[in-house]
């Protein structure tokens, strides 16, 4: 009966890879522990940093002036005062440069999915929304210095930044928006035409909607990424310790310049305000990322 | 095409297409309905509003061409006064002193030196690591707890970098010390690992800056690889398990050669960030006037650092426009490099 069971199991060709022998198990155990090594490596700095900026940002943040408050009057040294000014700064500046990526962001990914097709013009697009996504922040920041304040004549400003901003967030609505386009069903956009209705109207109406959550989760996070950048603040504009209104004129605070302004602050004071504006600003993005999440989860098409 | 497929529609639609200005040919009986004439094939009806909209949407593409080309040209046009007045040569020199107009020397060989040495070093701490990270969550990590693991990784991209500077120079840098120490005490014959220019305590060094820019690149090398990872044909898989293949042959021989092309254009991404990465460099490297030596325990600044630090007082034009001219070369760097990782992605595009 046994030597029976066993002859039918025996096989009639050797198996391709044989019976897992001992080197074979220990490369897997090798490389199967690596993998997990280096997903946990990459933990670590996350964390590290967040401690980090918690740690020495959290009780700073926690007096009431932080938000309500500008650096005013105060001297370097002077402990106390807020955050207000740059926290307004930061907001308004990419607040502006959203007003305007948004729309040619939305066209240019409209144009893409909807009208170039394998032109010639939408693949030169396409490759130029790529290195755009690769242009270093401080080469926009020298390209808007050129063309704004140079040539044009403009003074640095609140709005110059805004300006160089905009060709960092651009690619990425772009690239966002036209993932979201691509998967509108195109069934959709048949019945709309179907129904005699002219595709600019077709796009604005159905297929644009169809997307609306993809687009605006993108737009959350193109601004969550362009608030900490800090190469443009540098170069387009200078620092203000005072709240400052005009966009278009006169220093104007960000929480970035502010944290390079006060890097050069050796006092408490100035340790106080790095870290204060750090754990702002992460907070601000965490803010606009969460908001990125909830507007994905509530507007996402309701299927059945 | 479209146009026949309205006018096949039953009357009740037809209200809608009516009030947009469709021709007025539909009628509103059941009766047949006569094809469309010769002449509207020949020249559809474009809606004024179609056109606008078009033009919009083309206009944009166009513009975004056409951008990329005055990035080029504008600081090409400010950088060449400046050049023309340089008295070392822009390419090989190492000096670089703009405070005299009159006497304007500048070169980049140092500031390109620095950026590819550190951006170097973060790719080769990077590149593993995120191939690591890639693989497991396309391979190894719990189907259900894939996606939160990668958002986690993601999460390091959301950091900003200046945060990442500051870290890197005030937390990590001291705690490297000893460890660099280490390497100076055992490897210090090798000239990559010799005493640098810079006061290692302070941790400014390119050695540190290598390490933070690795984890700057990590959450883009990982995105893309783990895209490509993801799109391994599961016949390859299932194909290689059923020959018996362990978790780890399966990988080596279905994933990897699938996903390699990916993997190199991901990683040829992330130098791109590396090279044009900017504060967090300008934070961590410590400001010398002494040239790269060839240590990775040197201070030095980068295209992008020596520029950010400068900035914020430029008042010449002509001094001005050395640094432009260096951002200029950094474009051209950056434009090659991403050019060349997107095209190796363009070379496979049949995987997609």
């Amino acid at each position: 009966m046994t030597t029976e069971t066993a002859d039918l199991n025996r096989l009639a060709t050797p198996p391709t890879f044989q019976s897992v022998s001992g080197a074979r198990k220990f490369k897997n155990g090798v490389a199967t522990a690596l993998v997990y090594l280096a997903f946990g490596i990459a933990i670590i700095p996350l964390v590290w940093v967040l401690y980090t900026v918690i740690q020495r940002g959290l009780p700073v943040v926690l007096d009431g002036d932080w938000w309500q408050k500008s650096l005013s009057g105060l001297l370097s040294r002077q402990q106390g005062g807020g955050a207000y000014h740059a926290i307004y700064g930061t907001l308004v500046q990419a607040l502006v440069c959203g007003l305007i990526s948004v729309p040619i962001g939305l066209f240019v990914a409209v144009y893409l999915v909807e009208y170039g097709g394998r032109s010639k013009l939408a693949r030169a697009t396409t490759f130029m929304v790529d290195i755009l996504t690769g242009v270093p922040s401080i080469v926009a920041a020298l390209f808007v210095y050129t063309l704004w304040i140079t040539t044009i004549g403009f003074s640095r400003s609140g709005f110059a930044v805004s300006l160089a901003l905009v060709l960092l967030m651009v690619p990425v609505i772009v690239r966002t928006t036209e993932e979201m386009l691509k998967i509108v069903p195109d069934e959709l956009r048949e019945a709309s035409y179907a129904l005699g209705i002219p595709k600019w109207k077709t796009i604005v109406k159905i297929v644009i909607p169809t997307a609306l959550s993809g687009i605006l989760t993108g737009i959350m996070l193109a601004l969550a990424r362009v608030m900490g950048e800090t190469a443009p603040v540098l170069v387009l504009a200078a620092y203000a310790p005072f709240i400052n209104y005009n966009l278009f004129d006169g220093p104007m605070a960000s929480l970035p310049l502010m944290m390079t302004t006060e890097r050069n602050n050796p006092t408490q004071a100035g340790f106080e305000r790095i870290w204060g504006a750090a754990i702002t600003l992460v907070l601000i993005i965490t803010l606009f990322n969460l908001l990125a999440t909830v507007i994905s989860r509530w507007l996402a098409p309701k299927t059945k | 095409m479209n146009e026949r497929i309205v006018a096949k529609r039953p009357a009740g639609t037809g209200t809608t297409g009516a009030r947009r200005g469709v021709p007025a040919a539909r009628p509103d009986s059941e009766a047949p309905i006569p094809p469309t004439t010769e002449a509207d094939q020949k020249a559809p009806h474009v809606r004024p509003g179609d056109r606008i909209f078009r033009g919009l949407a083309t206009g944009s593409g166009i513009f975004i061409v056409v951008l990329i080309g005055a990035i080029g040209l504008f600081l090409l046009l400010q950088a060449i006064p400046s050049l023309a007045l340089d008295q070392v040569n822009f390419l090989t020199s190492r000096e670089w002193s703009t405070g005299d107009v009159t006497n304007l020397r500048f070169g980049i060989l140092d500031l390109l030196l620095v950026t590819v040495v550190s951006s170097a070093l973060a790719l080769l701490i990077a590149m593993p690591i995120a191939l690591g990270i890639a693989l497991f969550l396309t391979q190894y990590a719990p189907r259900r707890l894939a996606r939160p693991f990668a958002y986690v990784v993601d999460l390091l991209s959301a950091v900003p970098s200046i945060i990442f500077g500051l870290w890197g120079l005030f937390v990590l840098g001291p705690v490297l010390t000893p460890f660099a120490e280490w390497l100076m005490d055992a490897l210090g014959w090798i000239p990559l690992f010799a005493k640098g220019n810079v006061s290692i305590e302070l941790g400014g060094t390119i050695f540190t800056a290598g390490i933070v820019l690795a984890v700057m690149i990590l959450p883009i090398i990982t995105a893309v690889s783990r895209e490509v990872f993801d799109r391994t044909p599961v016949t390859h898989i299932e194909g290689a398990i059923a020959l018996g293949a362990t978790k780890w042959e399966v990988v080596r021989t279905t994933v990897l050669p699938f996903g390699k092309a990916g993997y190199v254009s991901a990683s040829m991404l992330g130098l791109g960030r590396a090279l044009g990465e900017t504060i967090a460099l300008m934070i961590i490297l410590s400001g010398t006037n002494e040239a790269f030596g060839w240590s990775l325990f040197d201070g030095g600044a980068t295209f992008a650092s020596k520029i950010a630090l400068a900035a914020p007082e430029f008042n010449d034009p002509k001094s001005a426009g050395a640094y432009i001219a260096a951002g200029l070369v950094l474009f051209v760097l950056t434009f090659v490099v991403n050019a060349i990782a997107r095209s190796i992605v363009a070379g496979h595009k049949e995987y997609e």
